[in-house]
């Protein structure tokens, strides 16, 4: 699955820049400096996003309405892309977000997809054995808690804003930020206390 | 079974043959030649020279055998390949 591109892909590839070049289509500059900007779209912007959402129930309102205004607001750029659409997670409901056909996931708040949400596997299971699919990240709902999973598409892209966890009340935006990674805004998995915290 | 039509190779939601094939979690980067073919797709987006749709019916139009076999990126290189020699941006014996 995530093995390396072929030898003749990465010349097929070389070939082709060198043609786009050749014609002052593209530069090795352009190349660099878009794949730094890609490189910089880090779910730690979805995390933050999700934690003001727990913290500020006017912002919550606002994301949930329009998720690419509000990214916006985080300083992101979503020029040309699709709607970014926010799940949100209530007590008895979980969401979980696949690309069936491909691999469309909001990249500007979440950064690359990982390899799995991309996989053959994933993309085929989340949508028919999803309890399964969870259980794999130790993911385990409870029995009367539906699960809605939702296929991103090309034309709108979609994450999930799980429950504030009980037990951080006071909580700063920073601290509550910390708990939300990647997997959790995919639907994969809960936002979790760290041992220490979840002891006192 | 059904008399519905056989989904095409990238309908793979709900597909039978995985199921119970646990998801290998690779959570690495894409490599050095993903992110380079990702950062040309979007320069290519960006001047108008082709859409995601466009990608998508690439993509798409890759025959079974090798849609299984390429990785990720290699699909997408494949498609942008096709892309701009359809569109007579590059000649085919330069990306042949």
């Amino acid at each position: 699955m995530s093995a390396p591109a072929r030898p003749e892909s990465i010349a097929l590839l070389e070939r082709l820049v060198a043609a786009l070049q050749a014609r002052g289509l593209v530069s090795e500059e352009e190349i660099a400096q878009r794949q730094a900007s890609t490189d910089r779209a880090s779910p730690e912007i979805g995390a933050r996003m999700v934690a003001r959402a727990w913290a500020d129930p006017e912002w919550r309102r606002f994301m949930v309405a329009n998720g690419a205004a509000a990214a916006e607001q985080m300083g992101v750029s979503m020029a040309g892309a699709p709607p970014l659409g926010i799940l949100e997670d209530t007590p008895h409901l979980h969401h979980l977000v696949v690309c069936t056909l491909c691999s469309c996931y909001p990249r500007a708040v979440l950064g690359y997809p990982p390899h799995w949400y991309k996989s053959f596997e994933y993309r085929a299971r989340a949508v028919r054995e999803p309890r399964a699919v969870l259980a794999e990240w130790g993911t385990v709902l409870p029995a009367g808690m539906q699960v809605r999973v939702v296929d991103s598409t090309a034309d709108y892209r979609w994450m999930v804003l799980p429950l504030r966890p009980a037990g951080t009340e006071g909580w700063s935006e920073e601290q509550l930020a910390a708990l939300v990674t990647r997997d959790v805004m995919v639907g994969v998995a809960l936002p979790r206390l760290p041992v220490a915290a979840a002891a006192e | 079974m059904s008399d519905a039509p056989t989904p095409a190779i990238h309908d793979l939601g709900g597909a039978s043959r995985y199921r119970c094939t646990p998801v290998e979690r690779d959570e690495a980067p894409p490599d050095a030649f993903g992110k380079r073919v990702d950062a040309l797709r979007q320069i290519l987006a960006q001047k108008g020279m082709m859409t995601v749709d466009e990608l998508r019916r690439g993509i798409e139009s890759i025959p079974e055998a090798d849609y299984f076999t390429m990785t990720y990126y290699e699909r997408w290189l494949t498609s942008i390949t096709t892309l701009m020699v359809e569109k007579g941006v590059v000649r085919p014996e330069e990306v042949r």
